[in-house]
């Protein structure tokens, strides 16, 4: 096939091994020899990256999310040049954590990180330890703090909103608030100086750059759309996602944001971001909610939606089949597990009990979102 | 190209139909499998296809391209594609300052009031070439997607004004010395928000199902999500210039989507519930 064939001669011209060979998992499934991935012109072949594994489906470069329950959730992993946006729960209590999962595993693989937060100092937001290892995918404990050495070891950089805001970084004129436009620069700066993008000759980069941004969209970021409804600024953070994401399909990437949507007023805004996202996962939490009573939900902090995963090179992606899925923190661990409802084992059964437990499980709404959505009230 | 898509609508690439503007729409679920039916379908039918692709990259549509066998690599090389990337070149403008004028200019440009330059782009990539022999049968231009634009800051008019004046250009054009009447067609993509009350799409949306020779529609099923079938296909043939003295023909059929090919089939019908 001509694309084999192109494939392979950009392989000799570099000269660089196809490790399959090397990786004990090989199996007869994995074809041998290189594949194109998200980027267009990856020169060396990707598969030697450490922290990183191709695709089942398609020899797509996917990075582990941190968290491995996600990782199954979205197919094996997040695709490299992809964003993953998180929707926050409503007091931002767990959303910090998948975001601390995804920076930590990034340190534990040695990829470089660029975190980027308007609310606090990127080294505190570094301490996260992990508890168990593999070779793809750990899991993390949050009370833990990463051993000081592997952080001094790894190279990663910050971009704090309020130090950057007055520096003189040379910008180029854009129609995006000015919070927008620093980070933008600084991350087009970071992959082009360390030669993600491979377009550096001196530079030629075998790592994966990990970006962090936190919180996007809040007013700490300049951002108005959590306050009005037809600010002034409405298309910034659109035009700043798309020019992120054509950052990102140019370099050896991955993003992680999380954005506060429940904030946002406007919710044509909301659906223009998924459209501009690839990975959507919302996080809907129980406090302070009328489901924290809920006998239903007893075992489980909040619910997770899989709003959207993108069909890269594909015309069908991964989604799963099973669509309520509710996450609990355990013991520091975070899980993620279908929702069932409890077995009903006491001796009488009482009518009323039942019905509640039938109530609540007709709200747990519309599972499939951008997947083949339907009529809300025929859902069942 | 889909051969089962192409006989719900009646056309092979030989012998379709020029001077049309087909309009895409997806309410709930991914309708790009219909871009890339017809990116194929075009480049198979041998006619000079300018590209506009503003929501995903070129490896994306030359792998899948690949599965339905067109090669996009070629055709761009041998000059029947003119492929314009638009995440690549959004970074380009918005990093670089541009000494001519960028089809994506109004990325820099706080009130950007019209998409001229993008018009000027694709105006150029589809004009026809003095060669002599005509070496593509006619001009198509396939717009992935809309919606984008209108969340970079353009308007519905603008955005609807940039639809006229391609449909001006596209479907028909004089030469300057010979009266050549060229008469291409035009796809376009654009998604339904649904519910979200996104104003500016609605008008858009509206607007272009007026003009369209032929809408289709991907949506979701009304009860959910479903393994095997995955959605529901709405295909209207409309004539916007004559008066409505017809009724529009409309047909509803449920697709599966599978690695390299859709199949189609009456509602209720999936083979899996048979």
């Amino acid at each position: 096939m001509a694309a084999v064939a192109t494939c392979g001669s950009v392989a000799a011209s570099t000269g660089s091994a196809v490790a399959t060979a090397s990786k004990s998992n090989v199996t007869s499934f994995q074809r041998r020899g290189p594949r194109a991935s998200v980027t267009n012109d990856s020169g060396p072949r990707l598969v030697s990256i450490a922290g990183t594994r191709p695709s089942v489906r398609n020899g797509q470069l996917l990075v582990s999310t941190g968290l491995p329950a996600l990782d199954q959730l979205l197919g094996g992993g997040l695709a490299v040049g992809t964003v993953l946006l998180i929707e926050e729960d409503k007091y931002n209590i767990y959303s910090p954590l998948l975001f601390k999962y995804f920076l930590a595993e990034g340190i534990v693989n040695g990829h470089t990180l660029l975190v980027a937060s308007a609310k606090e100092d990127p080294a505190n937001i570094l301490q996260i330890g992990p508890v168990s290892s593999s070779r793809f995918g750990h899991y993390y404990d949050a009370s833990k703090r990463m051993p000081q050495e592997l952080i001094e070891a790894s190279n990663w950089h910050g971009f704090f909103l309020p130090e950057k805001i007055s520096s003189t970084l040379k910008v180029e004129p854009c129609s995006l608030t000015p919070g927008y436009t620093k980070l933008l620069q600084f991350i087009q700066n970071i992959i082009y100086e360390e030669g993600f993008d491979g377009s550096n000759p001196q530079k030629k980069q075998r790592n994966i750059l990990r970006i962090g941004i936190q919180n996007l969209g809040s007013p700490l970021w300049g951002d108005d759309i959590c306050c009005a409804e037809n600010g002034g600024n409405s298309h910034s953070l659109t035009k700043f996602l798309y020019v992120l994401r054509g950052l990102l399909r140019t370099s050896l990437s991955a993003c992680i944001i999380t954005m506060p949507t429940h904030l946002i007023q406007n919710k044509a805004i909301i659906a223009r971001v998924t459209t501009l996202s690839d990975v959507v996962v919302g996080l809907e939490s129980f406090i302070g909610s009328e489901r924290e009573t809920n006998p239903l939900y007893k075992d489980y902090h909040g619910l997770i939606h899989i709003r959207q995963i993108p069909r890269l090179n594909n015309l069908i992606c991964d989604e799963s089949d099973v669509k309520d899925l509710a996450f609990k923190l355990k013991r520091k661990l975070f899980t993620i597990e279908r929702l069932h409802l409890p077995p009903d084992l006491s001796d009488t059964v009482s009518r009323s009990s039942k019905m509640d437990l039938a109530e609540s499980a007709k709200r747990l709404g519309p599972g499939c979102g951008m997947m083949a959505g339907g009529k809300k009230h025929l859902d069942f | 190209m889909f051969v089962e898509l192409n006989n719900l609508l009646n056309t092979t690439p030989d012998r379709a139909e020029q001077g049309k503007l087909t309009l895409l729409c997806d309410a709930k679920t991914d309708g790009s499998f219909l871009v890339h039916h017809f990116l194929s379908f075009y480049l198979k039918a041998n006619c000079k296809v300018c590209f506009v692709a503003l929501i995903q990259s070129f490896s994306h549509y030359s792998i899948v391209g690949q599965k339905l066998g067109v090669s996009l690599t070629m055709a761009r090389e041998r000059g029947q594609l003119v492929f314009l990337e638009g995440l690549k070149s959004a970074v380009d403008v918005v990093f670089q300052a541009q000494k001519e004028p960028h089809p994506l200019q109004f990325l820099r440009e706080a009130n950007a009031g019209n998409l001229k330059p993008l018009f000027e782009f694709v105006r150029e990539a589809l004009k026809p070439v003095d060669s002599g022999e005509a070496r593509w049968t006619y001009p198509v231009l396939l717009v992935d997607d809309l919606s984008v634009l209108l969340s970079l800051g353009m308007g519905a008019v603008a955005v609807l004004d940039f639809i006229h004046y391609c449909r001006a250009t596209v479907c028909w054009e004089l030469k300057a010395s010979i009266l050549y009447l060229m008469q291409g067609n035009m796809v376009v993509l654009v998604h339904d928000s649904g519910d979200a009350e996104d104003e500016e799409n609605d008008i858009l949306l509206n607007g272009l199902s007026h003009q369209s020779h032929l809408i289709l529609r991907a949506e979701g099923l009304a009860t959910g999500f479903c393994r095997d079938v995955h959605g529901q296909l709405r295909i209207l043939w409309r004539r916007p210039s004559q008066p409505a003295v017809h009724r529009d023909q409309s047909f509803t059929y449920q697709y599966k989507i599978q690695d390299k090919s859709v199949s189609f089939f009456a509602k209720g019908m999936s083979p899996a519930v048979l």
